[in-house]
């Protein structure tokens, strides 16, 4: 699973290397027989993709809300060989980001990066880094409400039989109001998508702007919810398509101006406000992307 | 038409030692419409809910005669069957209007669900089958985007009405559906559903404790007390000259004003 990309001179410079593990714990925190369940439900997980399977979360050292679903993920897949990318809407030096990195540094020991292609693990909160991914690498996602349909049908006897069933009249129903009251699809996270031509599945709240990196993508994709205790999966080169209306197709977010720090157009774009007098600009969200172009470029 | 479009045979339903449904048998003819009376706790909404596949009878054979004139075995049917039938060829009308419609998306919504559960993916095809529907059950298209919760009792009603016939249903349950509406309103709900009925050539199966819709409204009538049919035949036989001691109870009981 966890096969190594050729390490080239380039990356081996921004590969921080395996520190000191902490002896007190066991690799990667979690026990072994933890793991060896939480791999089951992975496997299961990636031989139906987009179903959610129960697993039994276990409290982690953080809050739920923190990413404790895809925390346990990692640590279930993590091997001493591996280089860990962790992001938090697409920075790697934010609270969240930092914190997970040293938490895996101190209980694994193992390599982490900055920098995408250099990661054989990218565990993320909310974003799918702007470099294309390649195979043999693992996206690991943070999901907050695993179930699509929760605010629709709140009883989850019933939400799961539609799954089974594909049922899915309700799924529309959502998109049918937000055009019905904003004049288009207004949600723009967590928007819904079809794997493989069959079950409805929760994107975890990434803007749908990542959506279309989703489909036919050549790296694993993991989704944990640690506080609802689902993980589910789209193996590599899968089929996922975004829901929409024939009048009313799936759509990108656009920006009318680049990056203003490295110049993308083809990027997801934070809005950073700079003073009290509303002065704004507009950066990319993917803090590795934008630092490698602006490296190119100086 | 020399098969029957609904038939149940030996339907019963306990709930711990309570009998709500002993011993069922009936036919429902195509074009037909059963009414189905008596007091309450006798065991009509259980055998409304039962033969609709909402709950499972302990002992039953229930057979639909469906488009193509296929016989479908409703009570060994796969439950994803069962669900595709009951959101295309039947339509379930609640006694609350809270029970049918999602209160938290809006009328139009309400209406399309059933479109898109059936896979209408065009946005203004969609609503205008909606606005179609809110119009021929009297509520004003305008009101398309606004919340069932912000409609009266009777509008509710209505669209509850319209949301289970958008799909051109061949058979309907009803459960009281006029349970709970004042009388003006309760007057326009039935003329509006006699209209509907005859119209779409609809068969159906209303439960009221109501003999008056009863009488508007069903061709046949069956008499139920304690899970059993006490008395089965037309309409005005069965009020006119009705042969049970419970059924001459129930019609010498009805007000007269």
């Amino acid at each position: 699973m966890n096969e190594i990309p050729p390490k080239e001179p380039l990356i081996e410079t921004i590969i921080e290397p395996a520190t000191q593990i902490d002896p007190n714990y066991n690799f990667a925190y979690l026990n072994e027989q933890t793991k060896k369940m939480i791999r089951r439900a992975l496997l299961k997980a990636v031989a139906i993709p987009g179903y959610q399977v129960p697993f039994a979360g276990r409290e982690m050292p953080m809050p739920y809300g923190w990413g404790t679903g895809g925390v346990q993920i990692t640590a279930s897949i993590l091997t001493p060989d591996d280089v860990l990318k962790v992001i938090d809407q697409g920075a790697d030096d934010t609270t969240n980001a930092v914190s997970i990195r040293k938490f895996f540094q101190r209980t694994a020991g193992i390599a982490t990066t900055l920098n995408t292609a250099a990661a054989t693990v990218i565990q993320t909160r909310h974003r799918i880094p702007e470099q294309k991914l390649q195979e043999g690498q693992i996206l690991v996602y943070q999901v907050p409400i695993p179930e699509p349909l929760r605010f629709l049908e709140p009883r989850e006897t019933e939400t799961r039989k539609m799954h089974a069933f594909e049922d899915y009249g309700l799924m529309h129903v959502k998109l049918y109001e937000d055009i019905s009251q904003h004049g288009h699809i207004a949600t723009t996270y967590a928007y819904p998508v079809m794997v493989e031509n069959h079950y409805v599945m929760d994107p975890s709240p990434i803007p749908k702007f990542d959506n279309p990196k989703m489909n036919n993508n050549p790296a694993l994709q993991l989704f944990g919810a640690g506080r609802e205790k689902r993980i589910y999966a789209i193996p590599p080169y899968t089929k996922v398509v975004s829901l929409d209306f024939e009048d009313h197709p799936f759509e990108i977010q656009a920006w009318d101006q680049p990056c203003e720090i490295c110049g993308a157009e083809d990027s997801f774009l934070d809005e950073v406000i700079m003073d009290d007098q509303g002065t704004r600009m507009f950066v990319c969200s993917d803090s590795d992307y934008c630092q490698s172009r602006s490296e190119v470029q100086s | 038409m020399n098969q029957p479009l609904f038939s149940v045979t030996n339907l019963s339903k306990k709930f711990g030692k309570t009998i709500a449904c002993d011993d069922i048998s009936f036919d429902l003819w195509p074009g037909e419409i059963l009414g189905i009376v008596g007091e309450s706790g006798s065991g009509k909404t259980t055998l409304l809910r039962s033969i609709a596949g909402l709950i499972k009878p302990d002992q039953a054979t229930i057979s639909y005669q469906g488009k193509n004139n296929k016989l479908l075995n409703i009570d060994q049917m796969d439950e994803p069957k069962l669900r595709h039938l009951q959101r295309t060829e039947w339509a379930f009308v609640h006694q609350h209007p809270r029970d049918g419609l999602r209160m938290n998306v809006s009328a139009g919504a309400n209406i399309g669900e059933r479109l898109m559960a059936n896979g209408w993916r065009h946005y203004d095809d969609i609503r205008k089958e909606a606005i179609k529907w809110l119009e021929a059950v009297e509520i004003d298209a305008k009101r398309i985007d606004d919340l069932p919760r912000t409609f009266s009792g009777g509008m509710q009603q209505r669209l509850q009405i319209a949301r289970n016939l958008v799909t051109n249903p061949r058979l309907i349950f009803m459960d009281e559906p006029t349970g709970g509406l004042d009388v003006s309103v309760q007057a326009r709900l039935l003329d509006l559903l006699r209209g509907l009925v005859r119209d779409l050539g609809l068969s159906a199966i209303i439960v009221t404790h109501d003999l008056a819709v009863a009488r508007l409204l069903s061709n046949r009538l069956m008499v139920m007390k304690d899970g059993q049919v006490i008395e089965h035949g037309l309409t005005d036989q069965v009020l006119e000259d009705p042969q049970a001691a419970y059924s001459q109870l129930l019609v010498s009981s009805i007000l007269q004003v």
